[in-house]
């Protein structure tokens, strides 16, 4: 087994990307993914890497180029942030409509204004309907083996889709702790070069990106749904193959002491290790409190999350992004809208945290179960609490 | 492959990519028209400036080398009315 070493999980995630052996990467440097870009600058400057690094002028032209490299049957990377991936947006959704298996390192960080560069999930958020594979990873391991798995699963003939990895900024991209990298040799065995089904080339002249006329355009967005939807087993697939591998399984939904709870902590990204910490904590007070963490965001993974929260009263929403005037945060209201048609569902409480890095320590966990057994008492459960917000 | 408007979403390739090169020319653009050009032999000096200008090259030339549109491209734009040197052509209202 190859043994754990320290050091910066935006290394380990460059590291994937480099055994992953990527062909292109396009990419603008900005804060808190800065260092993976570095770093694949380095590998390819010193022949490490066999890729073209293409420095663009901005995200837009960024994704644009990892468009066209995928287009052309290279095998893609890219990563950005926030204010980036705002500016990339346009073409984020046109990735997915062409079909481009692009993987794309997301280091979440608030949007602005006010300015900041601190660590939620308002960014991937903005783009939650863009028809990408949304994952999230808890710690630098997960975003190593996310990484890697990521290429294998967008480019699967059956799925062929983009594949957002989702990195919580600072919090894992800025930190340095444990991670197993793998040989080249176990990687080539699990990830063999990319085959696309169609790629422009001379000789086989294909048109991408065509439009399409109103008589048209609802069968595409059709086949675009069902496509995205019908990846969920094929990652589950490509999961579990990693899990073979490396002994690190991963599953769309992951529950921490759940047996016999009444009530489950929900979150996505590095919340759930301070999560299950405060779960802990709380199990020997004697509160029968577990946790559910949603790894897979889209396609979004119904039956695992119904099955994870069958037996439970109550689920505590840790959203970290904000709707304005909306029913709730994102995660919150698409998990009520998932358990709408039960007769008894779960109550759903949804507290918004962690917002632009603010921490939420394990003590919030323990406040915020305290305010949703109050909310429940006076009935106040719809809509949502802005958590630790300065009266 | 059939016409967009009978295909069915599983009739779609990945990523809607087309296979078939130059498939374009099956769309009737000439469904846009609502007027249509037609050329006065008389003014007609056969100098070709409308079979340039066409944008769709909707224009052709006859065997007796006068122009005439080919209607399932032409647009009715009118750019061969405004072009034509001798004023040959006007556009006439499309029966409904």
């Amino acid at each position: 087994m190859p043994k754990r070493v320290g050091m910066e999980v935006s290394i380990a995630a460059s590291e994937a990307v480099r055994l992953a052996n990527v062909d292109a990467v396009a990419a603008y440097p900005i804060t808190p993914q800065t260092h993976i870009v570095e770093h694949l600058s380095e590998f390819v400057a010193n022949g490490e890497l066999d890729a073209e690094f293409i420095p663009v002028e901005s995200e837009h032209s960024a994704m644009s180029v990892c468009c066209g490299t995928s287009a052309a049957g290279a095998r893609t990377f890219t990563c950005t942030s926030s204010q980036g991936l705002a500016l990339m947006s346009e073409i984020v959704f046109i990735a997915s409509a062409m079909q481009l298996p692009i993987v794309m390192i997301l280091a979440n960080r608030s949007l602005s204004g006010p300015l900041s560069i601190w660590n939620d999930h308002t960014d991937v958020m903005m783009v939650r309907d863009c028809g990408w594979i949304q994952a999230f990873g808890d710690n630098g391991q997960e975003i190593f083996d996310m990484t890697l798995a990521a290429f294998k699963i967008a480019e699967d003939h059956r799925v062929v889709l983009p594949f957002m990895v989702n990195m919580d900024g600072f919090i894992l991209s800025h930190v340095i702790e444990p991670i197993e990298l793998m040989d080249q040799e176990t990687v080539d065995k699990f990830l063999p070069p990319y085959k696309p089904v169609y790629r422009l080339h001379p000789d086989n002249p294909v048109t991408m990106g065509a439009f399409a006329m109103p008589d048209l355009y609802t069968e595409t967005k059709k086949a675009q749904d069902e496509r995205l939807k019908a990846s969920l087993p094929v990652i589950e697939e490509i999961w579990n193959e990693f899990g073979d591998l490396t002994g690190r399984y991963y599953h769309p939904v992951e529950t921490y002491k759940a047996e016999d709870a009444k009530t489950l902590f929900i979150t996505m990204g590095s919340f759930g290790e301070t999560a299950s910490t405060a779960v802990d904590a709380m199990r020997e007070e004697g509160e029968k409190i577990g946790l559910c963490k949603i790894r897979l965001w889209r396609p979004f993974p119904y039956e695992a999350f119904w099955n994870a929260v069958k037996d439970v009263e109550t689920l505590i929403v840790i959203d970290r992004a904000t709707s304005y005037g909306g029913p709730g945060g994102p995660v919150a209201s698409e998990l009520r809208s998932a358990l709408y048609t039960w007769d008894n569902p779960p109550k759903v409480v949804d507290f918004i945290a962690g917002l632009a890095g603010r921490d939420v320590a394990p003590r919030d966990y323990q406040e915020m179960y305290k305010r949703a057994q109050q909310r429940i008492a006076s009935g106040d459960i719809a809509g949502y609490e802005i958590y630790g917000a300065r009266e | 492959m059939k016409p967009a408007d009978q295909m069915t979403w599983k009739d779609l390739n990945i990523g809607c990519v087309i296979t078939e090169p130059g498939n374009a020319a099956e769309y009737k653009s000439g469904d846009w028209r609502s007027m249509r050009p037609v050329w006065d032999k008389d003014r007609c000096i056969q100098c070709g400036v409308c079979y340039i200008y066409c944008p769709d090259a909707a224009i052709y030339k006859t065997e007796d080398n006068y122009f005439e549109a080919d209607l399932y491209y032409c647009k009715g734009c009118g750019i061969c009315v405004r072009e034509c040197i001798t004023g040959a052509i006007r556009l006439v209202e499309e029966e409904e």
